[in-house]
């Protein structure tokens, strides 16, 4: 695999302080990204991962904001520029969860997941962009999920949310090709973190690989989306789910 | 934004721009057309950000849509400083 090599930039990974956040924030910064590892209020988890990568030897940064606060997430931005340079890895992971079947879902609940997990999402890669153009060379990697191409009752915003971020993943990806920027989307079906607690039972039996995955399956994926070898693939969701949404 | 930029300093951002784009450095003149530089929208889009960082001058998508021809660049530029 491979880091930024003799570019100046670092990646950023939003939710990075736990789970899948945390594994790949972990996994490029051993490729050699100095890693910006966005947390909202778990600083403490944040405060851990960094620890780790610089554990061994590598830089990392944690950086409060909320990433649906437009004025929070450009600070962000600006933080991680003057620290490490242009952010030309972007990973979209921050996500939330409000699971209700369709008839009882609210407006905020619907709003909430939504602006978290596709326009939060949107306004990032918008914002990263702009350095990755320049740099003519970016890798955006967006969480999607298998629940969105897949149905999972009680996951109406969750699921429209995922399928957005791949429709955008696709539509952003063919826009900055020319560019050496790619995007791809990777969707998780079933992994173990603190999101995924209390939703194993009956899916579990779904999957055909009968485990859930680890975070750092997932991360591996993510290391690969954002070397340099990865270069052709793009506008791509690349499925780390046990088999689950085949 | 200050006064002091004058029109050929836009023109020669411009032109650096779309050579660095990929436009043929002889072909760009006042009056070659984007379309024959084979300058697309996105070419547009990262202009409009250079202008902003060097200028401070902000261009809207509608504002860059107007625009065909290298000269038409450096004037609505020019207007906006």
């Amino acid at each position: 695999m491979s880091g930024p090599g003799e570019r100046e930039g670092c990646a950023l990974v939003t939710g990075g302080s736990r789970g899948i956040g945390s594994a790949i924030a972990y996994a490029l910064a051993c490729d050699g990204w100095p890693v910006g590892v966005n947390f909202r209020g778990s600083e403490h988890a944040a405060g851990e991962t960094v620890q780790r990568i610089e554990h061994e030897g590598g830089r990392a940064l944690a950086v409060r904001a909320d990433v649906t606060v437009p004025e929070e997430l450009e600070r962000m931005f600006d933080t991680l520029e003057q620290r490490f340079g242009r952010v030309l890895v972007l990973v979209n992971n921050a996500g939330v969860r409000a699971d209700e079947l369709a008839i009882s879902l609210t407006d905020s609940d619907w709003g909430e997941v939504i602006d978290t997990n596709l326009s939060a999402a949107f306004r990032a890669t918008r914002r990263a962009l702009r350095g990755m153009v320049r740099e003519r060379f970016g890798r955006v990697i967006n969480l999607a999920s298998v629940v969105g191409p897949r149905a999972n009752a009680g996951q109406s915003n969750y699921a429209a949310a995922k399928a957005g971020l791949i429709a955008m993943t696709k539509t952003i990806a063919v826009e900055v090709a020319r560019r050496g920027v790619t995007v791809n989307a990777i969707a998780p079906g079933l992994i173990e973190t603190d999101m995924t607690a209390g939703l194993d039972g009956e899916l579990l039996r779904a999957v055909p690989a009968r485990r859930a995955g680890a975070p750092e399956e997932v991360a591996a994926c993510a290391r690969f989306l954002a070397s340099e070898q990865a270069g052709y693939v793009t506008g791509s969701t690349l499925y780390v789910d046990g088999g689950l949404g085949a | 934004m200050s006064t002091a930029v004058t029109a050929e300093q836009v023109e020669r951002v411009v032109v650096e721009s779309l050579h660095t784009f990929g436009a043929d450095p002889e072909q760009i003149t006042p009056e070659a057309t984007f379309e024959a530089l084979d300058i697309d929208s996105l070419d547009l889009a990262e202009l409009s950000q250079i202008v902003h960082e060097q200028f401070g001058v902000e261009l809207k998508g509608s504002d860059v849509a107007e625009v065909k021809t290298v000269a038409d660049a450096v004037e609505l530029i020019s207007s906006r400083l």
